[in-house]
Formats: structure tokens, C-alpha cells, sequence
């Protein structure tokens, strides 16, 4: 594997543009500084109580995310071409969206085997021929992106279902600048703090047309012991709407309503962070206890709308990602500005092939893993996980798909001796509403804290880092 | 506001206080038993500390003596004991977490700060002098917990219904002490009490946090009959039943102006009151103190249940 880009070092000896005050702040800064802030920052993490749950971990219920502090940066130009990627990229997949669960052009055209679509658990026959609010099915998207040198940007996965981390965005920014505001007086970073306002905005953009003039917005949660309810609690608290779970909703009359104080009120949007499968237990797993019963029938006759909607798993699909770019030029007629990572689909016989023979070097991924879990990573592995693998995919072929090792960019972190090279990858996050396109400068960069380690999950041990989008002039 | 957040709210309150309760008992009975014999008797104070939390069959399932030990372990750190300290501070915890939106940002430190220390105490507290450091934490996360909330939440329903779990609960707490302690408050004729009665009179004050008060109300050595008045009838004392009365019905309305409906909640916390504020210590002794406080006690709880159908559910 290639030597990675440092985002400061880039190849040679010279400090890239962006991070040159950065570099003069920090060999400024007396030694043990880093170490006294980083344990600052992880108290205070920890009685604002932004924690997290690992599932199957019962030793540390609440663990927090270890948060570094050496922040990433991106130039306000590398952001620009960022940014116009990803509103193109999320764009496509509304229209790849609203075409599947409608007219099919695009299995018409051949472009997608239809067995991929049709025999694919996320593709939810439900929304065949149901019209969503201005045919947005993806109102928050959060685009994971990786980087390989100055230019090149790759998306690594489309999250189109309940992406998480925001909340991780805004803390994050937060805490830096109770931390450290001299070295914000010394940039010009662009805020990220409206997201919550954008995101409200952009929910009760979509309300049903039964709605009233003040829709009521409510996020959804599955609870206090999801892994992510830290994030739920946050943003309904940011956005001013109720944090709901499913018992404190009922359907009436194809209404969704939820029980409060003064009895029944009526609810328009529902942000939720409930998967599809548990949203409903009379339309879809009948053991959830999470969802609603009767809630997709008011959301089939248009009274709440879902955001994201039922069924957008069919687009964020590891399967369906590497047609991501015919799907961007299908709809859009341009060229996709954010590139593909180069994926063999293990269900092509050739694909498959090359595949097993190459085992030690790439990156093999289930098609419905998420999270980390899954995965198989060539060069780090064994040979008794090679052979493990080698062994499932000849069993399931289609269950996977296979990528090159990406030398991913590295970013200075803290370590035990000093700051070093460490891998990172960007997840911006993209609103959609009706007539409406916004994506907060900034994101949630995730950073393997493991020397040589391409594994960024917070599940898998990753750490985050506040992401910076600079103005040119500084 | 949700019913649920409504619920979170008022059983945290309740949470809360009970802890707080609990501690005072704690280090009251820590106090009565540091003294000699012939001051308090051959009473086992920690059994009376059991009656007084109202977990005393529960304790008699896990334990076969109520002795230092196993009634300061069941009453504060044990997971078996559903209203041990320990517990109620897990659920408070817990209740906040699932209504942060509810809580201002100073509430939330104080629960789960507090909390985080706690996390520490529960196995580390061995000798004494620990114990009375963690009970002496416990009161103090209540009393900043409290003191934040009353300085720094919006005064609407999330607040009222977060005071009605406090009042209902306090009430309950000093009913509970009057119930198990009543036969000391008899106003025997002429009775002068010996040193013995006096320590648990002392006791009983200290474990309200009402000793001081005691002595500024009336300006008089310890009289039961006066104590008695103190814990019911007085409400400048804000732990008497009179005073918890007061604030039910005053948050009660509260809710039912801003929600513009009363209801049977309203009625009934206003019967409690207006019996309270008519009665009269001879009375209460003449009908039976027992039988008062057994009454009230039912009344306290079926209030709770009638808030519920009302609100929380």
C-alpha cells in the first residue's frame, strides 16, 4: 500500500496552505498542553453526558467517543467542490428513489439488474406508486467520504437512511472553542451552529398538505437505551420539538397523534431514527415495540410525513452503490463530480474471480454490514480470516462486494508519543426539502486512533476530530 | 407537553427526594445509635429506620437481621431494594436522561454529575466516617438538584408537574416517619419526658430537617404534642403536610389555569388541604393520630394514582 496523504504534511516537507497556523499554534504550545485540554474536553463530554452505547458490551454501558483535538481542515475551494458533489450526488438518489417505487426508467434502460431492486430486503413493495411530499425520500443524507490525495475525493458509502453523528458536528465545534479560543481568533472557520435551524426548516418544508400553517415536527426515537440517543435528545432539544417514542404515539383515523398533557395533538413530520423494519409492527416486524402500530396507514394517506421516508435503504445499498454513477448521469445528465471507490460486485462471475484470487489485498464488505462489522480488510488480516472469508463468499457471492485498500489521508493526531499520522474519513451531512438544498460547512470526521488502523467506526474503537472549512484568505 | 416527559418529571422529583430522605434517616439513626443506652433505650433503631423508609418486608426476604450493617446496606446501596438510594438515584438518572429536553442544562449537571460521583461511592463507603460523607453527597445532590430547578426552569407544566412529584413525595416521607413514631407524640398528661424520649424526639426533627425550626416556632423545650403540630399542621415548615398541601393544590391550579380545565385531581388535593388547614392538634389526638395519618396516607397515595389517570397517561 502507497504511503498515505497527510492533509497537513501532504507528501514532502512543506505545511499545506490551511494548516499553516495551525502548525505554528501547536509547536507554540507547551508540551503537556494537548493531554491537560484532552482530559478538559472528555469531563466535560462526559457530565453533558454525550455518550454512547456499544451493543453486546455490558461492561461500559455509556462509553464516550474519544475525542481528538487536533482539528481537520479543509480549504474553503477543496469544501466548494465538495459541497457541489455531494448536493449532485444526494439529488440523484431523490430521483433514483422517487423512479424505483414509481416508472422504473432505469430498469428499463438496463441500467440495474432487476433482481437487485426486486429480491433486495430493502426495497419496501409498500411505497410502489406512493407519492412522498415533493418527491423528497431523502431529506437527511450523510455522505461518507474519503480522501487519497490533494484531488481526489472518493464516496465511500451514501447513508440514506438514519445517518448519525451530527450531533458529534456541533458538540464538537463547541467544545474546541471553550477549549481553545485563541486559536479560533486566529482563523476563519466557517459556523456549522445553524444546522439545527436548517434542519427544522427543512422538515416543516415538507409537511402534508392536511397540515397547518405551524406544522408540529417530533423526532422519533427508539429510546433511552439506543445507542444513539444522546444524538436524539440533542437535536430535539436544538430544534425545539418533542423527542417522541412509539408508545407516546397513536394512529386515529389514519392520524398520527401523540399523548400529551392536554390530551391527543396531532403530529405532521416525523424525523425519525427508527428503522424501517420497527416503524410499524403491523406492517412490518410485529415484535417491534419501537414504532407505531397503524403508522404507515397515515402515512399512506399523506397525513405525516417520514423523514427520511420508508424505503430509502435501496439506495445507500452497498450492492447498489457502485451504480452510483450511472445513476448520477441516468437522472442528471452530468457527470458525477464525487468519484466511486472502484467495486467488484462478487455476483459477477468475473468480478467473483478476481476477487478470491486478490484476497490479500482488498477490502471485502457484506452487503448489508454497516458499522464495521463484517468486513474483511486484506492486508491487515489472517490467513484463517482470509480462508473464513474466501469460504462465505463462495458460499453467497452476492452477500458482498470488493474494494481496492484505499490509502486513506492522514491527519495529525494526539497519540501516547506526540502527534502522528492518522487515517481519517469526512461525514458531511445533506438537507433536502421541498425547493430547498443545504449542507452545513463541516461534517463529522471520524479518525482510526490505531496506528495504521483504516477502521473508523466509533463501534471499532474510532475516535472524532472538529472538522474546519477555512476562508482562502487565512 | 408529552404525558410521558410530564411522568419522567414528576417521578424524578420523587426520586429524588426519596434519596434525600433516605440519607436523612441514615444519618439520624447513625446518630441515635452513637448514643449510650440509657438515652435512647433498648429500641432497635434500625429496625425503626426500616419501618420509617416502609421497606421492612422487603428487608426480612433478603436479611435475617436489622442490624448496622444490612439495614445500611439495604437502604442505600443495595439493587434489591427497589427505593434504595442507590436506585432511586439510577432512575433519576435515568428519568432525566429521557427527558433532557425538559431539564435546563443546570439540572442535568447536577443529576448526572452527581451521578458519575456516586458511581464511585457505592463500593468504596466502609467506615463510618465514609458513610457519613456519602449520605451528607446524597443530600446535597437533592438540595443543588432542587435549588436548580427552582432558580432556573421556566415556571410552566414541565416545572409544576416536576414540584407535584416533590410535594406528593415529602408528604408521603413525613407521614410515614408520623406513622412509625406516633405513639412518642401522644400527649400523655402532663407527661415530662425523660431522656429517653427526648433523643427520639430529637430524631424524629432532625431526620425532616426540622430541630432548628423546632425551637424558632415555639421557643420551648420539646414537647411531643408540639412536634406533632410542627410535622402536620404548621405550613411555614415546608415538610409538613400542611405545607406540601399548600404547594399541591397551588401547582395543581397552576396546571389547570394554563391547560384551562380542572379537574379531579384539583378537587381532591383541595379536600386534603381544607382538612388540614381546619383541624385542630386536640382533635387529631381525641380522633386518634393513628388513625389520622393512616387516613392521610391513603389520601396522599390515591392523589398520586388520580394524577396519573389525569395527566400522565
Amino acid at each position: 500500500m502507497a504511503t498515505a496523504f497527510d492533509e497537513m504534511h501532504g507528501a514532502g516537507e512543506t505545511i499545506r496552505p490551511a494548516y499553516q497556523e495551525l502548525a505554528r499554534w501547536l509547536a507554540d504550545l507547551p508540551p503537556d498542553a494537548l493531554e491537560y485540554r484532552r482530559q478538559e474536553a472528555e469531563l466535560l463530554f462526559r457530565r453533558i453526558g454525550i455518550t454512547f452505547a456499544v451493543y453486546g458490551d455490558t461492561e461500559a454501558q455509556e462509553r464516550l467517543i474519544p475525542f481528538d483535538l487536533v482539528p481537520r481542515i479543509l480549504a474553503a475551494k477543496e469544501w466548494a467542490l465538495l459541497e457541489r458533489g455531494l448536493k449532485q450526488r444526494v439529488k440523484a438518489i431523490n430521483l433514483f428513489l422517487r423512479d424505483i417505487y414509481h416508472g422504473r426508467d432505469i430498469l428499463r434502460a438496463k441500467l440495474i439488474p432487476d433482481d437487485l431492486i426486486f429480491q433486495n430486503p430493502v426495497f419496501r413493495p409498500e411505497m410502489n406508486g406512493q407519492n412522498v411530499p415533493h418527491d423528497v425520500y431523502v431529506h437527511i443524507a450523510g455522505i461518507d467520504i474519503v480522501r487519497v490525495s490533494p484531488d481526489n475525493f472518493f464516496v465511500l458509502e451514501d447513508n440514506a437512511r438514519t445517518p448519525s453523528g451530527v450531533s458529534y458536528m456541533l458538540e464538537n465545534r463547541e467544545i474546541m472553542m471553550r477549549l481553545f479560543p485563541d486559536l479560533f481568533a486566529r482563523h476563519r472557520v466557517a459556523p456549522v451552529e445553524r444546522y439545527p435551524d436548517e434542519l427544522l426548516a427543512t422538515l416543516a418544508s415538507v409537511a402534508p398538505h392536511s397540515a397547518s400553517v405551524e406544522p408540529t415536527v417530533a423526532l422519533l426515537t427508539p429510546g433511552v437505551y439506543n445507542s444513539a440517543y444522546y444524538e436524539h435528545s440533542f437535536l430535539a432539544d436544538k430544534l425545539g420539538i418533542e423527542l417522541v417514542e412509539g408508545r407516546d404515539l397513536i394512529v386515529k383515523n389514519e392520524e398520527v397523534l401523540m399523548r400529551t398533557t392536554e390530551g391527543l395533538k396531532r403530529v405532521d413530520v416525523i424525523y425519525r431514527r427508527v428503522d424501517d423494519d420497527f416503524l410499524d409492527p403491523l406492517t412490518f416486524r410485529p415484535d417491534s415495540v419501537l414504532g407505531v402500530p397503524g403508522l404507515m396507514s397515515a402515512y399512506m394517506a399523506g397525513n405525516v410525513t417520514l423523514a427520511n421516508a420508508v424505503g430509502t435503504g435501496i439506495a445507500d445499498d452497498k450492492a447498489i452503490y457502485s451504480y452510483m454513477p450511472d445513476i448520477v448521469r441516468f437522472y442528471l445528465d452530468e457527470e458525477p463530480i464525487l468519484k466511486n471507490v472502484p467495486t467488484w460486485r462478487c455476483r459477477e462471475p468475473d468480478d467473483l474471480a478476481y476477487v478470491l484470487q486478490h484476497l490479500d489485498r482488498l477490502v471485502v464488505k457484506e452487503v448489508h454490514g454497516s458499522g464495521g462489522y463484517g468486513m474483511l480488510i486484506g492486508p491487515a488480516a489472517t490467513r484463517a480470516e482470509i480462508e473464513d472469508f474466501r469460504a462465505r463468499l463462495n458460499h453467497d457471492p452476492s452477500g458482498f462486494i470488493a474494494q481496492p485498500t484505499l490509502a486513506l489521508s492522514t491527519c495529525p493526531t494526539s497519540t501516547a508519543s506526540g502527534l502522528a499520522p492518522r487515517h481519517v474519513d469526512l461525514r458531511p451531512f445533506v438537507l433536502t426539502g421541498r425547493q430547498r438544498m443545504t449542507v452545513v460547512p463541516g461534517g463529522l470526521t471520524r479518525v482510526a486512533l490505531q496506528e495504521g488502523s483504516l477502521v473508523v467506526n466509533s463501534s471499532q474503537g474510532g475516535g472524532t476530530k472538529d472538522t474546519w472549512i477555512l476562508d482562502d484568505e487565512t | 407537553m408529552l404525558s410521558r416527559t410530564a411522568e419522567n418529571l414528576y417521578w424524578l422529583a420523587r426520586y429524588v427526594e426519596r434519596a434525600e430522605y433516605l440519607a436523612r434517616t441514615i444519618e439520624a439513626t447513625l446518630r441515635a445509635t452513637a448514643l449510650p443506652n440509657a438515652y435512647v433505650g433498648k429500641t432497635n433503631e434500625w429496625d425503626s429506620a426500616l419501618l420509617t423508609a416502609g421497606v421492612a418486608d422487603g428487608f426480612y426476604r433478603h436479611y435475617d437481621e436489622a442490624d448496622e450493617r444490612n439495614v445500611i446496606d439495604y437502604l442505600a446501596f443495595s439493587l434489591d431494594n427497589p427505593s434504595s438510594i442507590r436506585n432511586c438515584m439510577d432512575n433519576a438518572r435515568l428519568n432525566s436522561r429521557s427527558v433532557r429536553t425538559a431539564l435546563t442544562g443546570e439540572m442535568w449537571d447536577t443529576m448526572n454529575s452527581g451521578w458519575i460521583e456516586l458511581q464511585q461511592m457505592w463500593h468504596s463507603v466502609r467506615t463510618r466516617e465514609q458513610l457519613a460523607t456519602f449520605v451528607r453527597f446524597v443530600q446535597e445532590v437533592s438540595l443543588r438538584f432542587d435549588g436548580s430547578a427552582y432558580r432556573t426552569m421556566l415556571r410552566n407544566d414541565a416545572y409544576w408537574f416536576s414540584r407535584l412529584g416533590l410535594h406528593l413525595e415529602r408528604a408521603d416521607n413525613t407521614a410515614r416517619i408520623l406513622d412509625v413514631k406516633y405513639h412518642m407524640l401522644l400527649p400523655e398528661k402532663e407527661h415530662v419526658g425523660g431522656p429517653l424520649d427526648y433523643y427520639q424526639w430529637t430524631s424524629i426533627l432532625r431526620s425532616v430537617s426540622a430541630l432548628t425550626a423546632y425551637h424558632w416556632v415555639y421557643r420551648d423545650t420539646l414537647k411531643p404534642w408540639l412536634i406533632a403540630d410542627l410535622l402536620i399542621l404548621n405550613d411555614s415548615l415546608p415538610r409538613s403536610l400542611a405545607s406540601c398541601y399548600g404547594n399541591l393544590v397551588r401547582n395543581l391550579d397552576q396546571i389547570g389555569v394554563a391547560y384551562g380545565q380542572h379537574g379531579p385531581s384539583q378537587r381532591h388535593a383541595r379536600g386534603i388541604r381544607n382538612r388540614l388547614e381546619h383541624a385542630r392538634m386536640d382533635d387529631i389526638f381525641q380522633h386518634g393520630l393513628h388513625e389520622f395519618i393512616q387516613e392521610f396516607l391513603g389520601d396522599n397515595s390515591r392523589l398520586g394514582e388520580i394524577i396519573a389517570t389525569q395527566y400522565l397517561s
